[in-house]
């Protein structure tokens, strides 16, 4: 067995490939973040449109776009085959157990709540992808953005989804770091500084879009 | 102080290996809050012997906290409520008078039961046979002074080193991760010059032992430093990952 | 019968290098046709086994715990002792040496001790190559501390855990040769009988401790590394499984019992607390350093301990012993916080014990001097009394620690039964009649990594050893001797439990055969122990089944032996009309209270033997014989 096969086939390689699959979608997030920001440009979407025009026009990002793809084909193809083998490795399970004593809930329930970001990311897909690069006839960018967030049940499940996709990122952005082995005393403190970044002000930043469109939906105007 | 206490004991009890188990209930009363939690098991199996019931079997041995043979998940934690401590050095006087206490054995499938609340555990001593050690033989050894080692290092490195094996790790982790215990030894010897000759094959020998036992994987919940009872640091699992990664990659 | 020490002629320095000189040697490539049966995986039997599977021979090694790594010597706090003279401070071989045979007041072997004191250097060497954490100091180099009274700083150690780091070297040791092909374990199997064929040792029959079934193990030696036999007490500082079983059946397989009366009670144990107390927790000695011991001058003084102002406290030992203080040896120590007691002047609520207290370093160091040098002593004393130490003084008692006697070995190790070999507390060799800090860590490792190879080679090159397997009578026979005694427990089915036995021999054993004894108390005990071991072969009841897991039973062989032990070791007291070290006999003591030794006519290592259940045993005698360093009265004051 080749040494890389062997990495990939014990227990710290396939955490490893978690980490560095998790890391690469982050860096996702902020760039989908910094473009999804010129919504905020009050000419009516012509330059947000002109952004997801380039986007989908570009083979330079067509081709990003299939790592991107694989990337989270990985994290989730990794991340549910770890979570089924580790569930089997206590067979019987405790009759009274209390781990809120020694765990955080978030590092606990990091399927689950990725489980839930993955659902939502798929009606993502289906809500905005999807027409974009597949629909001809489709609307504008801007105008698809603007009528997704006139349903305040959208924005909720919205809303709620980028709140879970917070506490994954809380225990899964620092997890990560662990996992290469970089978190030590000496570079602790930075990257809890980043990991905070990724879990609390992206998310919010993402979070300020629907709430805002809702906002002026209801409020009449944009 | 040493009023008595009533205490309703929760207690699995399972014949052997492959019998069905559960958790059968004792009224105990009369507890001083001076004993240990085992002399309390102490007083309810010779009760229970006087009554011609089968005794509790649990594994103990030094009841000083250091050879880590005790191994109670009491009351859903490895080894109690108390912090740093192994079930021997735990006292009745941290429960209070009429408490019900459940009491189980370390579950995870590399540590099968042998009977009540002792398990099974010797796949610790074959992970630590895959490279646990500095090959060095007996006599043929430099002077104990010949290599000075930083006082910040040995320290770190005796850190690690004061794991006692009990795998309350193993039994606290909810994927059974034997990841602690590993790095713990891994730490010890990549740490001091001794160990770095073979640092490589122990990283890389002692991970595949621990897979092949089938010990869950570590997904950082970090359970395992809190409730082990010497406290050894998780950052002993970052450490045990650099040296696996560096030891297949580089 | 002659007892053969076999110690080498020439001066003392020498009689090592000599005697190895002249040890046979097996060839390196027949070493593999060699098997040795190793008992115990503590320090002696780690390093045994592990320097014996380097060398070529196949080894099969026994414990009873689970694991090799829960061996009692994990439980070891202070420190282990070379004479490297790294602090510059006068230490040499020969001061361990001499501290050593005056320690153990003039009782052990000088031979024995001089040896010890050569290989200990080397015991370092290795464990520090193994990656034994030793406590550094900032220059990276090891640092050294005085301990348990000695006047140079050669004390190694590991923070509070030295016994546990040694150990798990030794083991580290052990498991890369079980790695190797050339160790195999059974862990969980307890030695209940030792197999001698043509009068040579050859194996040993086991319970299978998991599914309850007698094996055979067949070697061409044998090496028991069984630890010591405190537990005899029921209370001491042992580990709960520790036990005489193993030394006690070869024992009655002939294997002569070196001064069984010998046992060491540690000053600094927290005390008993109530009657369910299963065993005592030790705290190193090395507080007495920094603690100050003493008792209410006034019996029944009801007030708390910081209420009583200095003028009515008796610093007893300070008074005593004004050189030495409270840093007096271990068995004076003890004895003089029994005779507080005794006199009633005991504190706490059991009136059996005394304070040890820290306000004067605290108020002259502060709390963190305390705090770093103490900590986990200061926190495991909370733990277990539920009391603050840095506030009030801690209370501390006396308990059993440690066994000198054990099996008789000539300069070989070897016992009286050609082929077994007898390592670490097991045997009676190297500590007199009290042993000294920091020292019991030394003798097992010394044993283990660097005697045994050698003595061990000269007995398999110089004998032939006919074909044996497990089919052999001798061995069917004690397989069956070992079925029939068991199913005789398992059938008595009586009212009382094992630790209702346990309890009971304990309590004769302390009151009449401890830390002072005479000869009306040693006689009791001569009359009562035979009793209790009638009335547990009568009334003992042991639940579930032999063909499992059966803690209960374990102990009931345990205690089985424990009820014939204790009554050789007050018989052996009882003969020893002399005090000396850790064998006070009331009768013989100084003016001021000291051990009075009879050197004339007891400077001999009473060795026993067996002639059956309820039958007088046989007192053989080998003569000691000071060379080098005098006897002469201790003196501590």
């Amino acid at each position: 067995m080749s040494q890389t096969t062997s990495l990939v086939k014990s227990s710290i390689g396939q955490k490893l490939l978690m980490a560095l699959t998790g890391l690469f979608l982050c860096t996702f997030l902020l760039e989908h973040l910094i473009g999804n920001l010129l919504l905020f440009i009050n000419d009516g979407g012509v330059i947000y449109d002109a952004y997801g025009e380039f986007l989908s026009g570009n083979i330079v990002i067509r081709t990003v776009e299939i790592g991107l793809f694989l990337g989270f084909l990985a994290h989730i193809a990794y991340g549910t085959t770890l979570w089924l083998r580790n569930k089997r490795k206590r067979p019987t399970p405790y009759e009274q157990n209390n781990p809120s004593a020694n765990s955080t809930l978030a590092s606990r329930i990091a399927f689950v709540s990725g489980s839930i970001v993955f659902i939502f990311l798929v009606i993502h897909l289906k809500t905005f992808f999807t027409p974009l690069r597949f629909d001809a006839t489709h609307p504008s960018a801007y105008r698809l953005v603007t009528d997704a967030f006139q349903s305040p049940w959208y924005v909720g499940f919205y809303l709620f989804a980028l709140f879970l996709l917070g506490y994954h990122l809380r225990h899964g952005f620092q997890s990560a770091f662990q996992t290469l082995g970089w978190l030590q005393s000496r570079y602790k403190k930075l990257i809890m500084f980043f990991g905070f970044i990724f879990w609390f002000i992206i998310p919010l930043g993402y979070a300020i879009i629907p709430i805002y469109f809702l906002w002026s939906h209801m409020t009449g105007g944009y | 102080m040493s009023s008595s206490m009533k205490i309703t004991l929760k207690v699995w009890r399972q014949a052997e290996k492959n019998a069905r188990g559960r958790l059968m209930t004792y009224s105990v009363p009369d507890v001083s809050p001076d004993m240990s939690f085992l002399e309390m098991l102490d007083m309810v199996n010779n009760t229970l012997v006087r009554k011609g019931e089968d005794a509790i079997a649990f594994d103990h041995d030094c009841r000083e906290g250091i050879c880590g043979t005790c191994s109670l998940y009491i009351n859903g934690r490895a080894h109690g409520p108390l912090k740093g401590v192994a079930t021997c050095q735990l006292h009745m006087r941290s429960f209070s008078d009429g408490d019900t206490i459940v009491v189980e054995p370390w579950r995870a499938s590399p540590f099968p039961v042998i009977k009540d609340l002792v398990v099974d555990r010797s796949s610790f001593d074959r992970i630590m046979q895959a490279g646990g050690y500095v090959s060095v033989r007996t006599g043929g050894v430099p002077d104990a002074n010949a290599i000075p080692i930083p006082k910040a290092v040995a320290d770190e490195a005796f850190d690690a080193a004061a794991c006692i094996g009990c795998g309350a790790c193993v039994a606290a982790c909810k994927n059974s991760s034997a990841m602690l215990f590993v790095s713990a030894k891994v730490s010890q010897l990549a740490l001091l010059p001794q160990g770095n000759a073979e640092r490589r094959q122990r990283a890389e020998r002692m991970v595949a032992q621990m897979d092949a036992e089938g010990f869950g994987s570590c997904s950082n919940t970090y359970a395992c430093e809190a409730e082990c009872p010497k406290e050894i640091s998780v950052s002993n699992i970052a450490r045990l990952n650099r040296e696996f990664i560096r030891a297949k990659v580089l | 019968m002659k007892l053969n020490s076999k110690i080498p002629g020439g001066p003392i320095e020498k009689k090592w290098d000599d005697h190895r000189f002249h040890l046979k040697l097996i060839n390196p490539a027949n070493k593999r046709k060699y098997t040795v049966v190793v008992v115990g995986t503590g320090l002696a039997g780690a390093s045994a086994a592990a320097s014996l599977a380097e060398l070529g021979y196949n080894v099969i090694t026994l414990c009873y715990h689970e694991s090799p790594r829960r061996a009692h010597s994990i439980a070891a706090q202070g420190g282990i002792n070379a004479p490297k003279n790294y602090t510059n401070d006068g230490d040499s071989v020969y001061r361990l040496f001499y501290d050593t045979v005056k320690g153990g007041d003039y009782r052990a072997r000088e031979a024995n001790v001089y040896r010890l004191a050569q290989v200990s250097g080397s015991i370092i060497d290795q464990c520090v190559a193994q990656g034994v954490p030793f406590a550094r100091e900032y220059g990276g180099l090891l640092d050294n501390r005085s301990f348990g009274g000695a006047q140079v700083s050669r004390t190694f150690y590991a923070r509070g855990q030295t016994g546990q780091q040694l150990l798990l070297g030794a083991y580290s040791a052990m498991v890369r040769q079980m790695d190797a092909g050339k160790v195999k374990l059974f862990a969980r199997r307890e030695m209940l009988d030792l197999v001698v064929v043509d009068g040579k040792a050859r194996g040993v029959v086991c319970r299978n401790l998991v599914n309850g079934s007698i094996e055979s193990y067949v070697g061409d030696a044998v090496i028991l590394a069984t630890g010591g036999y405190g537990n005899v007490f029921y209370l001491s500082t042992n580990a709960m499984m520790c036990n005489g079983s193993a030394t006690w059946r070869a024992h009655k397989k002939g294997a002569l019992f070196g001064n069984p009366c010998f046992t060491q009670i540690h000053p600094t144990c927290i005390p008993v607390s109530s009657g369910h107390q299963s065993k005592l927790t030790l705290m190193s000695e090395s507080l007495r350093n920094d603690g100050r011991i003493w008792v209410p001058k006034a019996k029944d003084d009801k007030r708390q301990a910081t209420d009583i102002p200095e003028s009515d406290r008796d610093y007893y030992l300070e008074r005593l012993y004004p050189s030495f203080g409270n840093l007096v040896p271990r068995d004076v120590a003890s004895r003089r916080a029994k005779e507080m007691c005794d006199k009633g002047l005991g504190v706490g609520p059991t009136k059996l014990a005394v304070y040890l207290d820290f306000a004067d370093t605290i108020k002259r160091n502060g709390k963190e001097y305390i705090e770093e040098k103490y900590g986990n002593l200061f926190d495991m004393y909370q733990q277990i009394t539920g009391e603050n130490a840095y506030v009030s003084p801690m209370r501390i008692y006396p308990a059993v620690h440690y066994t000198m006697g054990g099996l008789w070995v000539d300069y070989n190790l070897e016992s009286t039964i050609p082929g077994m070999f007898v390592l670490g507390e097991a045997n009676f060799s190297d500590h007199g009649a009290n042993r000294l800090g920091a020292s019991a860590l030394m003798q097992g490792l010394a044993d283990g990594y660097f005697i045994i190879p050698y003595t061990i080679g000269d007995y398999l090159a110089s004998n032939k050893f006919t074909p044996v397997d497990t089919s052999h009578a001798a061995f069917q026979d004690a397989e069956k001797g070992l079925s029939a005694m068991t199913k005789k427990l398992m059938g008595i089915n009586g009212k009382r439990t094992v630790d209702d036995f346990h309890k009971a021999l304990g309590k004769v054993m302390w009151d009449d055969v401890g830390m002072a004894r005479d000869a009306k108390s040693l006689k009791n005990a001569i009359k009562e122990i035979p009793r209790i071991r009638e009335e547990f072969w009568k009334d003992v009841r042991i639940p579930g089944s032999d063909g499992n897991f059966n803690q209960e039973l374990e102990k009931a062989h345990r205690v089985a032996d424990f009820l014939e032990l204790g009554e050789l070791m007050a018989r052996d007291a009882l003969h020893r009309k002399e005090s000396c070290g850790g064998h006070f006999r009331q009768e013989y003591q100084t003016a001021d209270g000291e051990a009075l030794r009879d050197d004339k006519k007891f400077s001999y290592v009473a060795a026993w033997e067996f002639k059956g259940v309820d039958k007088t045993p046989a007192l053989h005698k080998e003569p000691l014989k000071f060379e080098y360093v005098k006897p002469a009265q201790r003196s501590y004051k």
